[in-house]
């Protein structure tokens, strides 16, 4: 079974019908014990990181989340939590991910960075028949910088992070539920795992 | 690099699709779930879903249509036709669209635009503008170009901006329908304007006319029916065109 965190930023609904286009099994949760009971977990998200953040500590799911052990995944704002900080509203983040989130702030930039972009300098199994350059889907205003944990780029005015992977703990700030194939396949790498 | 969207729009009546020439004589051209899917697997980088009867009837858009949607594609959809509410927006971000477009209803309530974009976010709420030329000024229409409005085209584009919309989908009810291409020229003139995407809509005849708004016009995306929907342009055809002229597109 797989966990999908709900902690109240915005609907599920694409994650849920992608995992359920893939046949996988599981359950929206915010109960702990659910969350540490599952095979994997994901972490999905849209918004603000503070408030984001706000309601992940609200919940008492800071801990649970960095005390995981089975393969978790972050997706967009997700991945943002789990850096260090992020520069929206100046968020604490769970740092799991030694990195910091960043704005797009070059000019002539237009922000969100939104649409399709490419992936590149893939290293992890996340990525398996996953091409050099292929296409995935963006909607952001804010991304990972690169550093020790990058297993993917994307260039935007400056490269960033595309995912991140750090032990079990995986994070993809595109959106692979609306990736088309190239998202699809991500998914199930990650079902693998 | 960013790529260039190509968007198959999808017009929905009945629950069916259709596209009206000039938006009138509507034509049946299939279901909207195997379409759209048909569409993403072609390569096509969104979809655009409008209720095109909603404004005329006041008739509430399509929940359920569009949760079939979400459950089936795979790549982002925006849905329109009939919003008037920051309700009916949440309604069918609920149902799973990624996006809304509002039209008519923010040329007579602009304030809906902030509400929208306020509460679920400017990438949640795509302005529809439909506009013809007027002695030489393009003027805002609503309704299905039916209605014409004292709104100005470049204006009310920017003040769209300005209350949040995160993108602009402008359409020339002079060239909809007669795929004699778009009016790069104010393309040009509204992307040097604005800070967010523009797509362009209503034209196209050719792969050269796509090509030229996205290069000349410097639209972000082109939304186009008839010429997907019956066949004529092939969007794996014109991907591979688009690619070969080096406009970076999703291949």
């Amino acid at each position: 079974m797989i966990a999908v965190i709900d902690y109240d930023t915005g609907n599920l609904c694409s994650v849920s019908n992608a995992l359920g286009r893939l046949g996988a099994t599981y359950e929206i949760t915010a109960d702990p014990a659910r969350i540490r009971a599952a095979e994997r977990v994901l972490l999905p998200g849209v918004g603000e990181a503070s408030s984001a953040m706000h309601k992940l500590q609200e919940r008492g799911l800071v801990e649970v989340i960095r005390s995981l052990t089975q393969p978790v995944l972050g997706i967009c704002i997700g991945v943002q939590l789990m850096c260090r900080r992020s520069e929206e509203g100046e968020a604490q983040c769970m740092g799991i991910f030694d990195h910091e989130v960043r704005k797009f702030t070059l000019p002539n930039l237009k922000v969100p960075h939104m649409g399709w972009n490419s992936i590149q300098q893939l290293r992890s199994p996340l990525f398996e028949g996953i091409r050099e350059g292929d296409y995935v889907y963006y909607v952001h205003s804010y991304a990972p910088t690169v550093g020790a944990d990058t297993i993917a780029q994307t260039e935007y005015g400056v490269p960033f992070s595309a995912a991140l992977c750090k032990d079990n703990f995986f994070g993809t700030q595109f959106h692979p539920e609306k990736s088309a194939s190239v998202g699809e396949c991500i998914l199930r790498n990650f079902l693998k795992m | 690099m960013l790529a260039k969207r190509i968007i198959p729009c999808l017009d929905i009546k009945n629950g069916q699709t259709v596209k009206g020439i000039n938006f009138l004589e509507l034509k049946d051209v299939g279901d909207p779930v195997a379409l759209g899917r048909r569409y993403a697997q072609e390569g096509a980088d969104e979809l655009v879903y409008l209720d095109i009867s909603a404004s005329m009837e006041g008739r509430r858009t399509f929940a359920e249509l569009v949760t079939r949607i979400a459950a089936n594609i795979n790549i982002p959809f925006t849905v329109g036709g009939g919003i008037a509410s920051v309700e009916d927006a949440g309604r069918l971000l609920k149902a799973g669209a990624d996006k809304v477009t509002v039209n008519s209803a923010a040329v007579m309530n602009p304030q809906l635009i902030s509400d929208i974009a306020q509460k679920y976010g400017n990438q949640f709420i795509v302005v529809a503008i439909d506009a013809k030329q007027i002695d030489g000024v393009w003027r805002v229409t609503t309704h299905g170009g039916h209605r014409l409005t004292e709104r100005e085209l470049f204006s009310w584009a920017r003040e769209a901006q300005d209350r949040g919309a995160g993108e602009i989908l402008f359409t020339s009810m002079d060239h909809d329908g007669t795929k004699n291409g778009y009016p790069c020229e104010t393309y040009a003139r509204m992307a040097e304007m604005l800070s967010i995407p523009v797509i362009a809509s209503g034209g196209a005849g050719s792969i050269e006319d796509i090509a030229e708004v996205l290069t000349v016009g410097r639209a972000d995306a082109a939304l186009a029916a008839s010429i997907f929907h019956y066949g004529e342009i092939p969007i794996p055809k014109l991907k591979q065109a688009l690619h070969e002229q080096q406009i970076p597109v999703r291949i």
